[in-house]
C-alpha cells in the first residue's frame, strides 16, 4: 500500500495535495533536490530575481486571494533575504508558507557554506517555524504549516529542510509516503486550539451596549478581511445604522461609497473618521488592534468611549486599551452571532434617537473633506493626489491596487475609492518600502482576471524594481505608477514639519535613475508624465497594454504633504488639516469648547 | 523595566518536549520586554511534555498579557499561574565559602541553624547546600556573604500549587511528577 519515495518528492507532492497552484522562489545549493521534482509538478513556479521579491509576491498573492502564499528559497543568504517579507506577513497577519533549504543535518552547527540558523533568526517573525530533521516528517510538517498559517490569527510559517533528507542520493531521504488527515494534524498540535465562536454572554453584553449607545462607531480592521466578514460587517452596520471607519488594513472591507462609511482613521486619516472616534461613546473594534498609528497618544484616545473588542487573538484584547466587552473569536462568526442577538432584541427599533450624532458627522464631512490645492491646466506639474484620483476614475471598479510605504501609500489609501474587499494590497504594520512591485505581481498571479496597478514612490521603486524582470519574463502584466517627487517624501515631510526644514539625506534626484530607460531595460513599456494634461491619456494607454508590465513615471510636486496628520505621540484631538481648512478648524475647536 | 519595584509571579508552563522550545519561551520574554526573575526546566513523567517554571516580574508587564502571549506559542500546551500565597516553592542553593580553620565553626554553625548540608571540604573552603523556600535561601545567602562566598549557584524555583486548592482540570500529571 505504502509507496517509497524521497523527501524532495514528498515535499512537492505534499504542496500539490495542499492545493498549491503557484509558488514564488529561487533555487540554490541546499534546496536543489526539491527543485528537481518540481519540473514534473503541476505547480507553477515563478522564478524571482531576489528572495525578498518571492516573499512579497507570496504576500500579494495571499492578500488578493485569501489563500496562503508560498515561497521557496535556499539556505543562508536566501533565508536572510526573506526575513523582511516574513516579518511583514507576521505584522499584517498574512497567511504564508515559506520553505527554506538548509545544509545537511550532519553539517548543521559547523558554520558550513551558506549555513545560517534560519529557525533561530525567523523565530520572532513567524507564527511558527520548524527545522525538519527526518524525511518521514515532511508531509505532516507541510500539513501543520498550512493549518497554522491559515487558521486562528493567520500568519507566516516557515519550514527549514536540510538537504540530506530531500536528496535522492542520500539514504536519509528515503521515506514512505502518507498523508495525515485533519484529526491527526490537530492531535499533533496539542497546544493549538483557536477559539472561533464568541461567548454568548459577551455577545449579549455587546448587543446591549450597542442598543444603548448614542454615538457608536465601528472600528473595522484587517481582521474583517482575514475572516471573510465584509458581508457580515455590512449587515451589522446597516441593521443598527452605525458608521464604520476602515483602517489602513481594512480599506475595501466596507465600501467607501456606502453612506455609513467614514473612510480611514489614524495618523493620516480624514478628519471625520478621526474625530468621530474621539467623540464616540462606543467603539466597536472588529479585528483591529489599537495600533499607535490609529490611537495617537493612547490616554487621550476616544476618552468617552466604551469598548467592544472582537479579535481572534486573545492577546490583542487589553494589550493597548482595556475593553468593556472583550470577545475572542472569528470576526465573521461573532458578527453573525451579534446580528442575530441584535435582531432578537429589536434591532434599530430598540435604539435611542441618534440624529444629533448623525448630523454632527455629516457636518464634519461637509466642512473637512480631504482636499489639496488643484493645479491649473497647463501649469506644467502634477499633483500626486490628482494622479490617484484619475487612476481610480479610469480603471475598472474591482481593480486591485498595491502600494509601497510613505506619502504615496497614504494618498493611495485616501484618494482611491475602495468599494470591493481584497482590492488593496499594502504593508501596514511593518511599513516595508519596496513592497509594491513584488506584491502587485503576486496579486496579479493570484487574480489574473483583474487589472492590477501598483502606486509606488521613487524611493520604494528603487528597492525592489528588479522584480519587473520577473514580471516581464513570466508575462505578468502589472502596471506601476511611480509618483516621482525626487525625495524620500514622508521623511522630507517630517523634516519640514518637525526638524525646522533641515533636509537630511532625503533628496534622491528626479532623473537618476532614468526610470523610463530602466523600465524598458527590464522589458516593460515605459512612459513619463510631466504635465497634468498628460495624466489621463497616459493612464488610458497603459490600461490598453495586457501582454507585459507597464511603468508610468509621474513627475510630482515634491512640496506636497499628506494631510490630515496627527503628529507621532500627539493626541488625535491635535489633528492638523490642510492649510486651507485651518481657519475652519479653529472655528470648530471654539465651537466644541463652548458646548 | 527600570525604576519599577519588581513583583514576582510564578508561571508553570507545560510545553511540548521538542528542541528549541525553551528558546521560544525565553525569546518571547526578551522581545516583548517581559522580565524573567528565574527559570527552571525539567521533563515531566509524560515524555512528550516538559515543565518550565518561570518566575516573572509582573511589574514589567501585566501577568494577563504575559500568559496570553505565551499561549500564542504553538508548543505551549498549558499554563498554570501560581500566586505566591497559593503555591509551595522550593529552590536549591550551592555555595563554596571561605572557611579557614579558625572560621570554619562559624560556617558550620550557620549551615546547622538553617538545616543545610556540607557537600565537600577543602583546606580553606567548604561547599555547602541548602534547599527550601526561596526567601529562606535569600537569608542564608545574606548571612554567608560576610564569611566570603567564592562561588554560588541557585537553581531557580520549582513550584506546585498548594494541596487544599481544587485540582485544576486537565493537568493530572502536575501533581504526579515532582
Amino acid at each position: 500500500m505504502s509507496e517509497r519515495i524521497n523527501g524532495g518528492q514528498a515535499l512537492i507532492r505534499a504542496l500539490e495535495r495542499q492545493g498549491v497552484e503557484v509558488m514564488f522562489g529561487l533555487p540554490g545549493g541546499a534546496i536543489l533536490p526539491v527543485y528537481d521534482p518540481l519540473i514534473d509538478s503541476t505547480i507553477r513556479h515563478i522564478l524571482v530575481r531576489h528572495e525578498q521579491g518571492a516573499g512579497h509576491m507570496a504576500e500579494g498573492y495571499a492578500h488578493a486571494t485569501g489563500r496562503p502564499g508560498v515561497a521557496m528559497v535556499t539556505s543562508g543568504p536566501a533565508a536572510t533575504n526573506i526575513v523582511t517579507p516574513l516579518c511583514d506577513a507576521y505584522m499584517d497577519s498574512i497567511p504564508m508558507v515559506c520553505i527554506t533549504g538548509q545544509v545537511p543535518t550532519a553539517a548543521i552547527g559547523t558554520d558550513a557554506f551558506q549555513e545560517c540558523d534560519t529557525v533561530g533568526i525567523t523565530r520572532s517573525v513567524t507564527k511558527h517555524n520548524e527545522l525538519i530533521t527526518e524525511a518521514q516528517d515532511i508531509p505532516m510538517a507541510v500539513r501543520q504549516a498550512f493549518y497554522l498559517a491559515t487558521s486562528g490569527r493567520p500568519g507566516p510559517v516557515l519550514i527549514d529542510i536540510p538537504k540530506d533528507i530531500v536528496d535522492p542520493q542520500n539514504p536519509r531521504s528515503a521515506m514512505e509516503w502518507y498523508w495525515p488527515n485533519d484529526d491527526e494534524v490537530a492531535a499533533s498540535l496539542p497546544g493549538y486550539k483557536p477559539t472561533t465562536k464568541g461567548h454568548p454572554l459577551k455577545i449579549r453584553e455587546a448587543a446591549e451596549l450597542i442598543l444603548r449607545s448614542h454615538r457608536p462607531v465601528i472600528y473595522a480592521g484587517g481582521g474583517i478581511l482575514k475572516a471573510r466578514a465584509a458581508e457580515a460587517l455590512r449587515e451589522l452596520a446597516e441593521l443598527c445604522d452605525i458608521h464604520v471607519v476602515t483602517t489602513l488594513m481594512a480599506r475595501g472591507a466596507f465600501p467607501d461609497d456606502h453612506p455609513l462609511c467614514l473612510g480611514m482613521p489614524g495618523m493620516h486619516g480624514n478628519y471625520t473618521a478621526v474625530t468621530s472616534m474621539q467623540e464616540s461613546d462606543l467603539l466597536i473594534a472588529l479585528g483591529s488592534r489599537f495600533d499607535d498609528r490609529i490611537t495617537g497618544r493612547v490616554p487621550t484616545f476616544a476618552p468617552h468611549a466604551k469598548i467592544i473588542h472582537v479579535d481572534i487573538d486573545p492577546a490583542e484584547l487589553g494589550k493597548v486599551r482595556r475593553p468593556d466587552v472583550p470577545i475572542v473569536g472569528d470576526c465573521r462568526l461573532v458578527i453573525e452571532q451579534l446580528v442575530s442577538v441584535l435582531r432578537e432584541m429589536g434591532g434599530s427599533e430598540a435604539q435611542p434617537d441618534r440624529s444629533p450624532w448623525k448630523s454632527q458627522i455629516s457636518g464634519w464631512q461637509e466642512r473637512f473633506p480631504l482636499t489639496y490645492a488643484q493645479v491649473e491646466p497647463g501649469a506644467g506639474h502634477v499633483k500626486p493626489q490628482h494622479v490617484i484620483e484619475r487612476l481610480r476614475a479610469l480603471t475598472p471598479p474591482d481593480t486591485i491596487v498595491a502600494s509601497g510605504v510613505g506619502q504615496h501609500q497614504m494618498w493611495a489609501s485616501q484618494y482611491w475609492k475602495f468599494n470591493h474587499p481584497y482590492t488593496w494590497v499594502n504593508s501596514g504594520g511593518l511599513g516595508t518600502m519596496g513592497f509594491a512591485v513584488p506584491a502587485a505581481i503576486g496579486a496579479k498571479v493570484g487574480r489574473p482576471d483583474r487589472m492590477v496597478w501598483a502606486v509606488d514612490g521613487d524611493g520604494c521603486f528603487q528597492m525592489t524594481a528588479q522584480e519587473l524582470v520577473t514580471a516581464a519574463t513570466e508575462r505578468i502584466p502589472v502596471k506601476i505608477a511611480i509618483l516621482n517627487n525626487a525625495y524620500l517624501g514622508m521623511v522630507r515631510q517630517w523634516q519640514e514639519m518637525f526638524y525646522d526644514e533641515r533636509y537630511s539625506e532625503v533628496y534622491l534626484s528626479p532623473d537618476l535613475p532614468d526610470y523610463v530607460k530602466w523600465a524598458e531595460a527590464m522589458g516593460c513599456v515605459a512612459m513619463r508624465v510631466e504635465d497634468s494634461d498628460d495624466i489621463e491619456p497616459t493612464i488610458e494607454k497603459a490600461n490598453q497594454i495586457n501582454d507585459r508590465p507597464v511603468v508610468v513615471e509621474f513627475r510630482t510636486d515634491s512640496r506636497e504633504k499628506v494631510f490630515p496628520m496627527v503628529a507621532a505621540g500627539k493626541s488625535n484631538d491635535d489633528i492638523m488639516v490642510d492649510p486651507v481648512q485651518a481657519a475652519e478648524l479653529e472655528r470648530e475647536k471654539a465651537r466644541r469648547a463652548r458646548s | 523595566m527600570t525604576g519599577m519595584t519588581p513583583e514576582y509571579h510564578t508561571l508553570v508552563v507545560l510545553v511540548e518536549n521538542k528542541p528549541g522550545v525553551l528558546a521560544r519561551v525565553s525569546g518571547l520574554f526578551a522581545r516583548r520586554g517581559f522580565n524573567i526573575h528565574s527559570l527552571a526546566v525539567a521533563p515531566t513523567d509524560d515524555e512528550r511534555i516538559s515543565r518550565i517554571t518561570i518566575v516573572a516580574d509582573t511589574a514589567s508587564a501585566p501577568l494577563e498579557q504575559i500568559v496570553k502571549q505565551l499561549y500564542k506559542l504553538i508548543n505551549v500546551v498549558k499554563i498554570n499561574e501560581l500566586a505566591p500565597a497559593d503555591s509551595v516553592e522550593r529552590e536549591l542553593l550551592l555555595a563554596t565559602v571561605k572557611a579557614p580553620p579558625h572560621a570554619r565553626s562559624q560556617v558550620l554553625e550557620l549551615v546547622g541553624i538553617f538545616g543545610g548540608q556540607v557537600l565537600n571540604v577543602g583546606a580553606a573552603e567548604l561547599m555547602v547546600s541548602l534547599d527550601g523556600d526561596p526567601a529562606k535561601l535569600d537569608d542564608f545567602e545574606e548571612l554567608l556573604r560576610p564569611m566570603g562566598i567564592v562561588a554560588i549557584q541557585r537553581t531557580g524555583r520549582a513550584a506546585l500549587p498548594k494541596l487544599e486548592r481544587t485540582p485544576i482540570p486537565g493537568t493530572p500529571n502536575l501533581r504526579a511528577a515532582g
